[in-house]
């Protein structure tokens, strides 16, 4: 219990000093955000009177007092484009990148830990190598890259090769401007729509993930008790099921808290490429735009949602793992 | 065990596919008989098919792009710059990455601890997100992207070197370096960085491919290298409104992309293997 307070703490710590490292970066950039918002034109007097009432004449630490009273009262500003709370822009955008990430992470482990299992069980034969070959390319495809490569499969491939119209998959956008608003209809459109971007990032995710569990289970595999239950004439499905993943399942379960992050972050390039507005694209224009509230809103999101990951993959470990309560 | 007749014929292609790439990078746009940067009759050469031979008579290899360019000429030069500030990066990031962990390790006290609270901070946002937020913040360009890689990626080695360093500082070869008067920095620089090396060097050499993504990732999204100088990633970019039509000038310039990174990730798990004398994968950040 002391330990977990312990961890709280650090945990609460090191958002603060991600927040006001995030800060500090976006004050020391160039580019003048209120020159951004009002016309080009406007006289010199105008500038000032914008960048008064976006707070950012005033001196630097008390810039960073009222912003950093506003977060202990959980309040992330306002956008300075659209002139909204951050946190509603943000509730807008997190569901749809939670939504993409999570459904191809349960995928991503579930392919990528059969396939590993399925090399180690083959390990060092031709299936073992095609497929390490295989991961390891797929591994090194950037994301935006294999999006583009289905779109194109969707698009030029389905009006060149004459797809049947069940496969013609929607390429672009979150759902259809002409199909259903709601109901049955709607929930469709939407998977339709989310087939390949959740199978992008299935794919590069479920490709790191097969090497990963290929060295654990032929870790497992070579020790003693696995011997044991083969001498002993256990099936060859009994055996994988439920003697070496259920020791090789720890790790993995800590890897898919740890994970969840790094595919929200990825999936940058996936809605940028397929037309979805979750986070990624939230944060990609609002860096364009040097919209400062919703930047830093968005970084301390993600800067939580990885402490928040650690700290549930250090908690689950002992829970999992026997052998690691002390 | 890792077998080590497979471990070799792995680097074998990797180096050779490395090579490939370095010497094309380097020779094409030199012979190539067309100008990569130049914009010429647009009209006529726009969008050309793989193979298809222009009214001048030249033959485009992937075809050309929606100005009339060459794509292989273009993709050649473009792995200059990617893989030039793919590898500046990851080194600039490891350099930066020993020195911080190492004076950090070696100096103790307050030093160490705001170095190792930076980096735990820096570490606690995906890398992705760090990287789009420095590249907005400064006018892009090749400078800019190595500059961001190496601000980071230093995080990493830095803690790798800090604990091989405390692990090394209180050996009594050390002990005995210091007794006979050695300054801190030949002993830092003779007996307790030469420990620390190895898997310094490990996390480098993946680093590279990993920096390579990241630059391309950067300049798909328009923060990186800027057009008319190619990257594999604007080049990416630059071919996703003919995705429809032309898909080969998004998608052939990945190909060179996805078998850099896939020769450097080779070629570090062999490195690893070899040091570590055991199979071991780490996941890394993704671009």
């Amino acid at each position: 219990m002391r330990m977990l307070a312990g961890r709280l703490a650090q945990s609460v710590l090191l958002l603060w000093i991600v927040a006001t490292l995030t800060f500090l970066l976006l004050r020391a950039a160039p580019g003048d955000p209120a020159a951004l918002l009002i016309a080009p034109s406007a006289s010199a007097a105008d500038v000032a009177r914008a960048r008064a009432a976006l707070g950012l004449n005033r001196p630097l630490p008390v810039q960073y007092a009222r912003w950093g009273r506003a977060l202990l009262e959980g309040k992330l500003g306002e956008s300075f484009v659209t002139r909204e709370p951050v946190s509603l822009v943000l509730e807008r955008a997190l569901p749809v990148s939670l939504g993409l990430g999570l459904s191809s992470l349960l995928l991503t482990f579930l392919l990528g830990i059969l396939v590993g299992t399925v090399q180690a069980a083959r390990r060092g034969g031709p299936l073992d190598t095609t497929l390490t070959v295989a991961s390891t390319a797929v591994y090194a495809a950037p994301s935006y890259w294999l999006s583009l490569a289905l779109v194109a499969l969707f698009t030029y491939g389905a009006a060149r090769w004459g797809f049947p119209p069940a496969l013609r998959l929607p390429a672009f956008g979150m759902r259809d401007p002409a199909g259903g608003a709601s109901g049955w209809s709607a929930l469709t459109d939407l998977m339709r729509h989310a087939i390949l971007p959740v199978v992008t990032l299935t794919a590069i995710g479920a490709a790191g993930i097969a090497r990963y569990s290929r060295t654990l289970v032929s870790d497992v595999t070579g020790l003693a008790f696995v011997q044991t239950a083969r001498a002993k004439g256990v099936t060859p499905t009994t055996l994988y099921l439920h003697h070496v993943l259920r020791n090789a399942l720890p790790p993995l379960v800590v890897l898919f808290a740890l994970a969840l992050p790094g595919v929200l972050a990825g999936s940058v390039f996936v809605e940028t490429v397929f037309a979805w507005p979750g986070m990624g694209r939230l944060l990609v224009s609002s860096i364009l735009a040097r919209d400062y509230p919703v930047v830093m809103g968005a970084t301390v999101l993600y800067a939580a949602l990885v402490i928040l990951a650690n700290l549930a993959g250090d908690l689950a470990l002992p829970v999992l793992d026997p052998r690691r309560r002390s | 065990m890792p077998r080590l007749p497979q471990t070799t014929w792995r680097v074998r292609w990797a180096i050779a596919l490395l090579a490939a790439l370095v010497i094309g990078a380097i020779v094409v746009p030199l012979v190539a008989p067309t100008d990569p940067r130049a914009i010429g009759d647009v009209l006529a050469m726009r969008l050309l098919p793989p193979f298809a031979r222009d009214s001048a008579g030249h033959v485009h290899l992937l075809g050309t792009d929606r100005f009339g360019r060459d794509l292989f000429t273009r993709m050649m030069l473009a792995g200059r710059v990617s893989l030039l500030v793919g590898l500046l990066g990851a080194l600039l990031a490891g350099g930066a990455g020993i020195l911080v962990g190492a004076v950090a390790a070696w100096r103790g006290g307050v030093l160490d601890r705001v170095a190792m609270a930076i980096g735990d901070a820096l570490l606690a946002i995906p890398r992705l997100v760090l990287l789009l937020v420095f590249a907005a913040l400064w006018a892009p360009g090749a400078t800019m992207v190595v500059i961001v890689l190496m601000a980071t990626g230093w995080m990493g080695v830095a803690r790798l070197v800090r604990a091989e360093v405390l692990g090394v500082r209180t050996q009594s070869y050390v002990e005995a370096a210091m007794a006979l008067g050695a300054r801190p920095g030949r002993i830092l620089w003779r007996h307790v960085l030469p420990n620390a090396l190895g898997a310094a060097t490990v996390a480098i050499t993946l680093g590279v491919g990993s920096a390579i993504l990241l630059e391309s990732g950067l300049s798909f999204l328009g923060l990186g290298i800027q057009p008319p100088e190619p990257s594999w990633g604007n080049m990416i970019a630059g071919g996703r409104d003919a995705i429809v039509t032309a898909p080969w000038v998004a998608l052939s310039p990945g190909v060179a992309l996805i078998l850099t990174v896939l020769a450097c990730t080779l070629l570090g798990d062999a490195l690893r293997d070899r040091l570590a004398g055991e199979e071991t994968i780490t996941l890394r950040a993704r671009g």
